[in-house]
């Protein structure tokens, strides 16, 4: 074949029917074509250039931004049992719904609080809470998400919808169901800005959850355990494709209370429907079997973030439900007062054991009649009767005898006017008035009137429920107080102070308070039959008697019941003191105590007849004869 | 006539073929590192086809073909129309026609190849060469009905590849410059009408072009992750099947629309650099090949192949680094798709029709 001319400047014209034939057709277009393409090229390669060249750096940190995701592995806190082992507080498996503020977007606030059924105004306040924080904070938005809130944030959140939202699988506390020891237990709760400033939490981080009250609280650095982390590469519908690291969560410690189950358990139902407070102690060693303050709140909702609406209703309740009444609760004594007025008198010298006087219902003193609470008056009484019957007017008088700083000082002595150092946050004072005392607090000093008031349990005297709990765990331990405490740490028992008493003057109030309930005295109702149970009544008012005549019949303004007993006279094992706000009479706190002592000594009877619970299925926290304990107290 | 298929199989123009299978090869590599899939498989396919196309466009003088453009019109104009009228709907809008055995064809593809040639027709039976304003009304409603039934779709981007030919063929035909100027003129004015038509879908790619972080999630998610892959890759590139964005799939389409994104981050600047030296020799050699046409009709269809391929370079490309709006318009031989692919080589094979013809028929 012939060799074929490159050059077609030499070929001869070829015209077909369609076309003209002019070679130097578009040969400027073509040139122009062909510098438009150049700057094609360079005004791409220059965005490469751009991209991969000069910001080679910024973007593979985005690429990793993208894919290196850092999830938390929460520790499951420790369980709280009970001084059998049996579990009070567990943990469950549940999903926390977190949002990464690095993809944070303002415009999903909306539809996510939406689609989760969240208060808007509350998510977008928790949303600026952490405006100020580092970015790699995440923000914990709900915790234990139902089944159909869990579809809605799997079906949500790629990288093209909500990216933000982050699912962490978590340890979620489960309380006892309605209130059950609620203030004693406690709750968790995300950690507060005040909390984050304050040098007790110093080293926790924003959105930790940390022990809000009672033993939570007290015990959160054992709780607590040690969070993990897991860094993942993930993919764009956030589906973990390799984990890179793993750093294990270190669970946090069970801790073993010494409340008994069964003795909380009925001394929750003696308090259902009331309010008011129950202690038990076991006066050899502090120990507290048992710790209620009624109404409770049910720690569960407090878990799952409480919304703002839930916790306003708790706050603004009338009956305080959030109030731990057992050692917040700030109330005149009473006639629970009178045994250690009579102590003191003894003591003091002021009064010996054959002192006597008249009750004819009432007295004069200083210009100013006092009535005692029976009409008839008590007639002939001695220290036996006045703290059996509980006689005012017998007390007037040796209050008068002993004087108020003496009586200050017993007061003081078993531990009232300051807190009892119980392991538990939030424990009040309440007042020992004393000449000092007033000066200190008014600037005035003390009228010898006022002692008549101080001597019944009245005037400007207040203490706790616990405080007269322990108050008289020291007494009937014969002048040994031990510190009291609701964890048993392995520790010793600790003592916290002592006090020199003369074992006759002693024994003689003790056997008065004996006399109260098995002598037809004024706590007859918390009598056992097999059980020498001692105890003492108290009906404090709330107000003047002038006052209280106005307000007559008022819910709120009726004399508030209290009870101390213990048990038994010769060999004291257990100290239980209960207050029943506007209970009227302490007779009516009697039962309270009666009850819970019955089930101590009920349970100890059972243990000795089928001997003690191994320790074994103690730690494996078998389940507790509690329900016949519950059945036989509320046969009653 | 034996002899001519023994000529065409020799003097086709190999070194534009050899560079277009380089860039078809490292297509299919990238959409196995993307999709870990049988995609590549079919892509491998549609090559094959794409070659035998090109090969039974070669042979057919493209004379002939010219003579046929008012049926190939016609057919083409139906096509368009069957689209919007029994098409499948993807992503919001009708592209597809669907085929048996699971396959789909796109009408729109077809009508780049006639357009091409329509427009290299309409020039060269032009007895001027200068373009009266006649001329330029009538050749604009040529392309504007296909342009038309096309943009109903809707597929602005495809829209756009025939308005490039156009301007094309009106830059070859000689056009005056007042004229030019009116036509300008008349498009400012028509463009805030045709932002009162445009889908909000469309007005988002534009307001995202503008600013990509307007709307992260949604229209600028793709930009962004683009974006990201592209520089992610850096001068090196992170390797094959090892570029983050790519294989976590956080670059969306990674093996049709934004295939060089992916390219970019697997192979880094400097395989976009050997990619595009690529491409620039494809060009160039069509170029080549419309300057040695035997006239003025086959000098057309080169350029209008050429025209059409920078444009779809440019916006596809452009648009994988943040500098063009977001279209769907594919990678020409590199995005996964069997109708681009065939359309690209049939245009190929247009090319090569006319060099085979340059001595003359």
């Amino acid at each position: 074949m012939a060799r074929i001319p490159e050059d077609r400047e030499h070929e001869a014209p070829i015209v077909s029917h369609l076309v003209r034939n002019d070679t130097n057709f578009g040969a400027v277009q073509v040139a122009i074509f062909q510098y438009l393409t150049v700057a094609v090229f360079i005004f791409l390669l220059a965005g490469y250039w751009d991209l991969q060249v000069r910001n080679e750096s910024l973007y593979n940190t985005k690429a990793l931004q993208n894919q290196i995701k850092s999830l938390p592995m929460p520790a499951p806190r420790g369980r709280i049992l009970d001084r059998d082992g049996r579990v009070i507080v567990d943990n469950h498996a549940s999903y926390r719904l977190v949002l990464s503020r690095e993809n944070l977007r303002e415009e999903h606030i909306v539809p996510i609080a939406e689609g989760l059924d969240l208060d808007v105004d509350d998510l977008e306040t928790l949303v600026r809470r952490y405006d100020k924080r580092p970015s790699y904070y995440t923000i914990p938005v709900k915790e234990e998400l139902t089944p159909a809130e869990l579809a809605f944030v799997e079906a949500h959140r790629n990288a093209q919808m909500f990216p933000e939202m982050e699912l962490i699988k978590s340890q979620f506390r489960l309380y006892p169901q309605g209130g059950f020891a609620a203030h004693l237990i406690g709750y968790v709760g995300e950690i507060s800005d005040a909390e984050l400033n304050s040098p007790e939490w110093a080293s926790h981080n924003p959105g930790d959850l940390i022990g809000k009250m009672g033993v939570e609280r007290a015990y959160n650095e054992i709780l607590t355990g040690v969070d993990g982390q897991r860094q993942v590469v993930v993919d764009n519908r956030m589906n973990t494709r390799q984990v890179l690291g793993v750093k294990p969560a270190v669970p946090g410690k069970d801790l073993r209370l010494t409340i008994d189950l069964d003795l909380q358990t009925v001394a929750e139902l003696a308090m259902e429907g009331r309010r008011g407070a129950v202690v038990a102690i076991v006066p050899a060693t502090g120990e507290v079997l048992a710790l209620v303050s009624t109404p409770g709140y049910d720690a569960n909702h407090f878990v799952g973030r409480i919304n703002s609406r839930e916790w306003k209703a708790l706050t603004e309740d009338p009956n305080k439900p959030l109030f731990n009444r057992a050692l917040q609760s700030q109330l005149a004594p009473g006639s629970t007062f009178k045994p250690i007025v009579a102590l003191a008198a003894l003591e003091s010298g002021a009064i010996d054991e054959n002192f006597e006087i008249h009750c004819a219902g009432g007295a004069t003193f200083f210009g100013r009649y006092f009535k005692c609470h029976q009409k008839g008056g008590h007639g002939a009484v001695t220290l036996h009767k006045g703290i059996t019957h509980s006689c005012d007017v017998y007390f007037y008088n040796v209050g008068l005898r002993t004087g108020i700083d003496n009586i200050a000082k017993y007061a003081e002595m078993v531990g009232y006017g300051r807190k009892t150092g119980i392991d538990l946050p939030g424990e009040k004072e309440g007042v020992v008035p004393s000449t000092a005392w007033k000066i200190r607090t008014f600037r005035e000093k003390w009228y010898e009137g006022e002692t008549v008031s101080v001597a019944i349990g009245q005037g400007a005297t207040t203490i706790t429920p616990l405080q007269l709990a322990y108050a008289f765990s020291g007494l009937v331990n014969k002048g040994v107080w031990m510190r009291p405490h609701v964890v048993n740490d392995g520790r010793k028992p600790q003592v916290d102070h002592t006090a020199e008493i003369n074992p006759v003057n002693l024994g003689k109030v003790l056997d008065g308070m004996c006399g109260v309930v098995n002598e037809g005295g004024t706590g007859a109702a918390a009598r056992l039959p097999d059980i020498m149970l001692c105890g003492k009544t108290g009906s404090s008012q709330r107000a003047s008697n002038d006052f209280l005549k106005t307000r007559k019949g008022e819910e709120e303004f009726k004399d508030d019941a209290w009870f101390v007993g213990f048990a038994s006279r010769d060999n004291p094992e257990i100290v239980v003191a209960a207050l029943f706000e506007n209970g009227v009479h302490g007779n009516f706190a009697a039962p309270i105590v009666r009850d819970v002592i019955k089930a101590y000594y009920d349970k100890q009877r059972r243990q000795q007849q089928t001997g003690p619970l191994p320790s074994l299925s103690a730690a494996l926290s078998l389940a507790g004869p509690a329900p016949a304990t519950l059945a036989g107290t509320r046969a009653r | 006539m034996p002899a001519v298929r023994y000529r065409v199989f020799r003097d086709l123009d190999w070194p534009l073929l050899l560079v277009a299978l380089a860039i078809c090869a490292l297509g299919i590599l990238q959409i196995y590192s993307a999709t870990h899939g049988t995609p590549w498989m079919k892509q491998a396919l549609w090559l094959g086809g794409g070659l035998f196309l090109m090969w039974l466009l070669a042979r057919v003088d493209y004379h002939t073909l010219l003579s046929q453009v008012p049926v190939l019109y016609g057919i083409t104009l139906a096509l368009l129309v069957l689209t919007l009228v029994a098409g499948s709907y993807t992503g919001g809008s009708k592209r597809w026609i669907a085929l048996p055995l699971g396959f789909r064809f796109q009408a729109a593809e077809v009508a780049k190849v006639v357009i091409v040639l329509l427009v290299a027709r309409y020039l060269s039976e032009l007895r001027s060469d200068r373009l009266e304003w006649g001329d330029l009304v009538k050749l604009g409603l040529l392309v504007g009905v296909p342009a038309g039934l096309v943009l109903a779709e809707p597929d602005l981007g495809t829209t756009l590849t025939y308005v490039s030919v156009l301007a094309m063929g009106i830059f070859f035909g000689g056009v005056q410059w007042r004229h030019l100027l009116v036509i300008v003129l008349i498009t400012l004015v028509l463009l805030p009408c045709g932002w009162y038509l445009a889908k909000d879908y469309q007005k988002a790619r534009v307001l995202t072009f503008l600013d990509p972080m307007r709307d992260p999630m949604r229209s600028g998610y793709q930009v962004i992750q683009s974006k990201i892959a592209v520089g992610a890759g850096g001068i090196w590139g992170k390797g094959v099947a090892r570029g983050s964005q790519t294989q976590l799939r956080f670059l969306p389409v990674a093996y049709t629309d934004f295939v060089i994104s992916a390219f970019a981050e697997e192979h880094g600047f400097v395989g976009i650099l050997v990619l595009f030296g690529l491409y620039f020799l494809l060009l160039m050699q069509i170029v080549q090949n419309a300057q040695r046409a035997p006239d003025r009709a086959g000098m057309l269809i080169c350029m209008g192949v050429a025209t059409l391929l920078l444009f779809h370079l440019l916006v596809n490309a452009g648009m994988a680094v943040g500098r063009m709006p977001t279209t769907g318009i594919p990678l020409p031989l590199m995005s996964y798709g069997g109708s681009s692919m065939m359309s690209v080589f049939a245009m190929l094979g247009l090319v090569n029709n006319v060099r085979l013809r340059r001595f003359g028929t």
